[in-house]
């Protein structure tokens, strides 16, 4: 813990109130008697999957890619996610098996 | 009293189909305590952030800012850039609640991922209102995720492990999700064009300024590839 109890505090609520205006804002700009207008509509309806792809990329933005090993535990451990989860379909299997592989291979591996 | 039997069979009807985001709540949670705890959080305040922030792919963001230096700027504009997918959740939810009064609050309020995908796309049963369902699956879910991160945060100040790595739990749950939307043909151009715009960003503007740019390219080549089309 490097921050102080107000310093902490503060950060959660500035978080909460970041998150809180992101959930919001579609229902002040278009409130309960308006229709959103095609374009957003459209843009809805794939926006989550472009969302995700880049998610996944920023969660691995911390990963060695130019200097060994090259992203390799983070790469097998997504490969292990996928593999599960086209096998079983079990959102929990799925993450709780790539996890421990990950961990595995970090830990013991690729030391 | 009739009151309290339509709230019994709304949370009869919420329940099972809240199982999944149970077990990967409690998972992601209890990861996210333990990792609090490792950073020198305990219980107290990783349970504070659950309730209050939230949002769970912004609660392990915070945890760099957490322990570094006191930069609320920095946090604020981290969590509109990090949480910004909300704003297409609350679009696709405009019509599903509509008319519900003082619900939309806590409605809004706890839309997370899991809790969208949900509320999106499953109906109340014969006989539940549409208020009482979704208000039922919402707060279940709330609960798991407040409660797996106290359980985490518990654990996590007594028993002593090596956690490097538990992290990757969230990376996994994005990969899901991933393979999820990539389970509609018509979304996987988009889910492609999110990783190269993605990938690419991190290569060009690096990993502390990946976020905006590739997001401003994802809306780019979207927006202009429905251009093309209706054209």
């Amino acid at each position: 813990m490097r921050l102080t109890p107000m310093e902490t505090l503060g950060i959660i609520l500035v978080v909460a109130a970041g998150t809180q205006i992101t959930r919001w804002l579609p229902f002040w700009l278009f409130p309960d008697n308006k229709q959103p207008p095609a374009w957003v509509t459209d843009l809805g309806r794939v926006l989550p999957a472009a969302t995700m792809g880049l998610l996944v990329v920023y969660c691995l933005k911390g990963a060695a890619w130019t200097a060994p090993p090259h992203g390799a535990p983070e790469l097998l451990a997504i490969l292990a996610v996928a593999a599960l989860h086209r096998w079983k379909g079990n959102v929990l299997l799925s993450i709780a098996g790539g996890t421990a592989l990950y961990m595995v291979l970090i830990q013991r591996v690729f030391v | 009293m009739a009151h309290t039997g339509s709230w019994r069979r709304a949370l009869r009807a919420a329940f099972p189909v809240t199982v999944p985001v149970l077990t990967g709540y409690v998972c992601l949670g209890l990861a996210y305590g333990v990792l609090m705890a490792a950073n020198g959080y305990g219980p107290l305040w990783s349970v504070l952030m659950s309730a209050v922030g939230f949002g769970g792919s912004m609660q392990y963001a915070a945890i760099p800012i957490l322990v570094t230096a006191f930069e609320p700027l920095q946090a604020f504009l981290l969590t509109l850039m990090v949480n910004a997918r909300h704003i297409f959740y609350g679009l696709s939810m405009l019509e599903r609640y509509r008319g519900l009064g003082w619900a939309r609050f806590p409605l809004i309020y706890t839309l997370s991922d899991e809790t969208f995908s949900l509320v999106s796309t499953l109906d109340p049963p014969e006989g539940v209102g549409r208020r009482d369902f979704f208000l039922c699956v919402s707060l279940l879910d709330y609960g798991y995720w407040v409660a797996g991160t106290a359980l985490g945060g518990l654990l996590g100040s007594v028993l002593t492990f090596n956690a490097a790595g538990l992290d990757f739990a969230l990376t996994a749950l994005f990969v899901v999700l991933f393979l999820e939307q990539w389970k509609e043909r018509e979304r996987r151009p988009a889910g492609v064009i999110g990783v190269a715009c993605a990938a690419l960003s991190l290569a060009v503007f690096g990993p502390d300024n990946l976020v905006i740019p590739a997001m401003v390219m994802i809306l780019a080549i979207l927006l202009g590839g429905r251009k093309l089309t209706c054209a």
